[in-house]
């Protein structure tokens, strides 16, 4: 098991883990259209697949909100 | 520019505060603020700036209000519902502050005319409702080197960052607009009316900040809160070296709007 840190929540799991599978174990409602930084980085959607978090990594999930004027 | 005793009397618990004073207040009053839509941020946003006592406020929104804008677009009156809100605007930030110089752009920020609109103000404020103009918005400052806040609102949610030149815009974080329909705006999926005087209110700080010079602004940093929990929660973001506008090597060096293809939700279809 690992400790990683998920929108500054702290998360048990086993690491290390795809990020593609952190965003599905999160239950992340669109995950096509979230935005994700690892330790303050910005990854580029098309890594989604490709980025493993590892123990002690901080993950940020960013979501769209687009409500304002009407 | 020297305050009259009526202003002082007016600004007086802002001169008060000592990281204002009568110097910040007078940098307040010099200040130019554009305001990106009359809506649900824009609303609050504009009354307290106008209160505030910002010089110049400029308002550009080509929409009516509508019976279902009274809801949360505070700056709007039952008796304005058809009339350009604009134009209800101009009439409301008159009765709370003949100080203020209003100037109206009855049109929708387009990729026409962003860049010669932005220009004449010192800082910008985001209050539309939908993705293409947000990263229009976000573009044109970045190009035209202009600070301003971002704020978005969804069912009980916010969400707000400030950028400077230099600091992380909603491109780092966001890359490109949604594909139409993707994520719902208030339209479709409604808001707590109240979520959109919080937000437009953290923006009007943001605003009377960056005018004074107080504090730290919400720049490198988007906060986000859920009314819901009411937990406030602000994620440090980075500037992101490949940006597409603000990166190393740009590669949007010019202004255009993506399609919003939810033609019923597109105000520039109505």
């Amino acid at each position: 098991m690992g400790n990683i840190k998920v929108n500054d929540n702290d998360q048990q799991i086993a690491t290390p883990i795809a990020l593609t599978e952190l965003i599905a174990i999160n239950k992340v409602l669109q995950p096509d259209m979230v935005s994700v930084q690892v330790n303050g980085e910005f990854i580029d959607r098309e890594a989604f697949g490709s980025t493993v978090i590892k123990d002690g990594d901080q993950v940020d999930f960013l979501y769209f909100m687009g409500g304002g004027a009407r | 520019m020297n305050l009259t005793d009526q202003q002082i009397e007016r600004y007086s618990r802002h001169i008060l505060l000592q990281d204002v004073g009568v110097e910040g207040q007078e940098k307040i009053a010099a200040g130019r603020v554009l305001v990106i839509g009359a809506g649900g941020l824009g609303a609050p946003a504009l009354l307290y700036l106008a209160a505030a006592g910002v010089g110049t406020l400029g308002v550009i929104d080509g929409d009516v209000v509508d019976l279902s804008n009274l809801q949360r677009q505070v700056i709007h009156f039952t008796d304005d519902v058809g009339r350009a809100k604009v134009e209800s605007a101009r009439a409301k930030i008159a009765q709370i502050n003949p100080d203020v110089k209003v100037i109206t752009h009855q049109a929708f920020f387009t990729e026409d005319n962003a860049l010669e609109i932005i220009k004449d103000y010192d800082f910008i404020v985001d209050g539309t409702d939908n993705f293409p103009v947000k990263f229009l918005i976000n573009d044109a400052c970045v190009m035209g080197g202009k600070p301003f806040s971002h704020g978005g609102i969804l069912r009980f949610e916010g969400q707000t960052f400030t950028h400077l030149p230099g600091t992380a815009c909603y491109r780092c974080m966001f890359g490109s607009p949604p594909p139409p329909n993707a994520v719902p705006t208030c339209s479709q999926a409604g808001v707590l009316g109240a979520i959109a005087g919080m937000l437009g209110t953290i923006q009007a700080a943001e605003t009377l900040k960056f005018l004074t010079g107080v504090g730290e602004l919400l720049t490198d940093r988007l906060l986000t809160f859920n009314a819901k929990s009411m937990n406030f929660k602000t994620v440090n973001v980075r500037r992101r070296e490949r940006c597409p506008v603000c990166g190393a090597h740009p590669t949007i060096t010019e202004l255009h709007e993506s399609e919003q293809a939810a033609c019923e939700f597109n105000p520039r279809q109505q």
